[in-house]
């Protein structure tokens, strides 16, 4: 492990590894949490002044709690696989993308391309995130407190994208068999989404996600449901006017 | 007696060939475009158009059998903690599983490693096929990201960012479904039997400042140990290089026109992108201009088929070459022993290119359970490795009679070209003269 002194803070919260980026470089952080053994007793980091910096707990394959103490550039626990990641602050782009598993929670907002290409766990935005949210999501789940921008879930594949508020332009553009659940407006569908009948196990699979993002006071009824229309699954030359 | 004024003979356009009148026909018989694998087929100036000059006064060759001339060559060391170490300057190109035959990858793997050079994995995800029986494998960063995860992040010995491919500068690709058996499905999450369309964009970067954050990433994931490249399409083959190395690329891949695609448009193979030998001198200068000629290694492809093409590639100032078609075809891709099923086709030995189908007879761009198994991936394997070593062993001959003990000293200075375009493309003296286009007179 690089040296990382004892900070105050670390003293203060008696079991956390605190680790400073304005006194440790953003590699010796990531390589200490790449090189952390499966049942390792270093289960709770903190990283401290990230001050946008990019790539921030990237690759963590271990069940480690982090928590992130303000704003990350761009892809903030990219490829997160087990680890439960809190920013306490906003993420630019590409926050948790090709998450495989755990979960990632962004205090503030999110920009472009948050959660794209994610194959598992699930990714809370307690903000708003920017355009492009869910691109090509392959298993995720991942929940905004507030609204999308346009193009989200552009080619997303597999998993669940709940907004609780609105969603922009051209949603679930060229679709596969992703789930999108909308509680606001949505200013336009891609090509091949449609507005989908919510079903029970649909109500059930919500709430679950609801529950799991820690949200209260809001009703899965309360939801739209999109998705393929499957009508551009094989190439059929009548169809080309859609795209 | 009646005169019979004499006929001309019959005469055919230029314009409207047999091919072009085919294609309208079939064009408005079906109402959608042709979609095809291989690259541009066209006839293009290549590195036929070159010529060696050989050891004369001058200069004095080395003895072919006995003097040394060394061909390894180390790829990423500009910025990797474990650089990629090949005994051979050629090297296997991106391929996927899906578009190949579980088999046919396995015998890429193979046919590399005897060679000791690396095989590349494709839009797919990594095989254990092809992971075991390579032991240098690069891992394409692909837009789809089908199949990508961290854990064959680590697995890989480099990693290639894939921005685009020769036969489609910006064009996504295609894997129709029915190649899509139950195992290409679960790699690429999507459903059993549809169309696959990978994204001509990557997902989560645009432009080379965002690919600099991108690199920075990837290198944090896998702890600055694997080289990574960036691969390209010839398409603007100066800037693109330059904006590589600008954005940290250790190795820069350039694909030309005549490189491979699974399936996509006709139209778009034989349209869009520049030839290979067009890519390899703006490149180069990129480099040079840089100052990171040799520090940042150039990779490449499109068209290479044999030790001539190595041999003058590497004069030009590459650091090694990579091959996709002419490896398939030594595995036994369009082998004429097949040539009443490829009849039954509508087509002939040589001219198959329906990849996309999956109906491949070699066994080779088939998910048929059936056909997948007339590749053999042991004796594939020793076909491409055969066929290396005689690669490489031309390229020697002709290094060592230009008096070079290793292949990455030839120069353009030992070339000549046959036609003005190639001089000009290549940058080396029309044959007879000292005549470069665009570099000395006009």
């Amino acid at each position: 492990m690089p040296a990382t002194t004892m900070s105050k803070a670390e003293r203060e919260q008696g079991h956390a590894r605190v680790f400073d980026l304005s006194e440790h470089s953003l590699r010796e952080l990531n390589q200490a949490l790449h090189k952390l053994a499966p049942g390792s007793n270093e289960t709770a980091w903190e990283v401290l002044n990230p001050k946008g910096s990019h790539s921030v707990a990237v690759g963590v394959d271990q069940p480690v709690t982090i928590d992130v103490r303000g704003s990350v550039g761009y892809y903030c626990a990219g490829m997160n696989d087990g680890a439960a990641i809190t920013v306490h602050g906003s993420a630019g782009p590409g926050v948790g993308e090709n998450m495989m598993s755990g979960s990632i929670v962004i205090k503030g907002d999110a920009s472009q391309y948050a959660g794209a290409t994610g194959r598992g766990g699930l990714l809370v935005i307690e903000g708003n995130a920017s355009s492009r949210c869910g691109i090509s999501m392959k298993g995720i789940d991942i929940v905004v407190h507030g609204n999308i921008g346009h193009m989200s879930a552009f080619m997303a594949q597999s998993g669940n994208l709940v907004v609780l508020g609105d969603a922009g332009d051209a949603l679930g553009d060229s679709i596969y068999e992703a789930r999108l659940f909308v509680r606001g407006k949505v200013e336009s569908l891609g090509a091949d989404c449609i507005a989908k009948e919510m079903r029970p196990e649909h109500i059930e699979l919500l709430q679950g996600l609801l529950d799991k993002a820690g949200v209260t006071g809001v009703k899965a009824s309360e939801f739209k449901r999109y998705g393929s229309a499957r009508k551009l699954y094989n190439f059929n030359i009548d169809n080309a006017d859609a795209y | 007696m009646t005169y019979r004024n004499p006929p001309t003979t019959p005469r055919k356009s230029a314009t409207f060939d047999d091919y072009t009148l085919s294609e309208i026909r079939r064009a408005a018989a079906t109402g959608i475009y042709d979609i095809r694998g291989a690259g541009a087929k066209r006839k293009l100036p290549h590195f036929d158009d070159l010529l060696f000059l050989g050891a004369s006064i001058s200069r004095y060759p080395l003895e072919g059998y006995r003097e040394r001339c060394d061909t390894s060559v180390v790829l990423g060391s500009r910025h990797a903690r474990k650089p990629i170490e090949l005994k051979i300057p050629i090297t296997i190109a991106g391929m996927s599983f899906g578009s190949l035959s579980g088999p046919a990858k396995e015998a890429l793997g193979r046919g590399a490693t005897l060679s000791g050079t690396s095989t590349t994995t494709g839009d797919g995800g990594m095989t254990e096929e092809e992971r075991g029986h390579s032991k240098t494998l690069v891992y394409q960063y692909l837009p789809s990201r089908y199949g990508m995860n961290p854990r064959d992040l680590r697995r890989a010995d480099a990693i290639e960012v894939v921005v685009g491919q020769g036969a489609k500068p910006g064009g996504g690709g295609m894997l129709l479904g029915q190649k899509i058996s139950d195992r290409v499905a679960e790699m690429r999450t999507l459903p059993k039997g549809i169309d696959q369309r990978s994204a001509s964009r990557h997902p989560d970067w645009t432009g080379p400042d965002d690919l600099e954050i991108k690199i920075l990433e990837l290198r944090e994931i896998t702890d600055w140990e694997k080289p990574i490249y960036v691969k390209v399409g010839g398409a603007r083959p100066y800037y693109d290089t330059a904006l590589a190395v600008k954005a940290g690329a250790d190795v820069v891949v350039v694909d030309g026109m005549q490189g491979g695609t699974a399936a996509t448009q006709e139209v778009f193979i034989e349209n869009v992108g520049q030839p290979t030998l067009a890519c390899i001198r703006p490149a180069v200068q990129a480099l040079q201009d840089l100052g990171m000629h040799r520090k940042v290694q150039l990779i490449v492809s499109g068209g290479i088929r044999n030790g001539a093409d190595v041999a003058k590639a590497l004069a030009l100032g590459v650091d090694a070459v990579s091959i996709g078609t002419a490896a398939l075809v030594a595995l036994g891709d369009n082998d004429p022993r097949w040539e009443a099923e490829y009849n039954a086709l509508g087509t002939t030995a040589g001219a198959y290119d329906d990849w996309h189908e999956g109906r491949d007879p070699a066994g080779i761009t088939t998910q048929d359970p059936e056909l997948m198994k007339r590749v053999d991936p042991i004796a594939a394997g020793r076909r491409l490795a055969n066929y290396l070593k005689v690669m490489t062993l031309e390229a020697q001959t002709i290094a060592r009679a230009c008096g070079k003990n290793s292949l990455h000293n030839l120069e353009p200075e030992d070339l000549v070209a046959l036609s003005i375009e190639a001089a000009a493309m290549a940058g080396v003296p029309l044959a007879g003269t000292n005549w470069i286009p665009g570099k000395t007179g006009f």
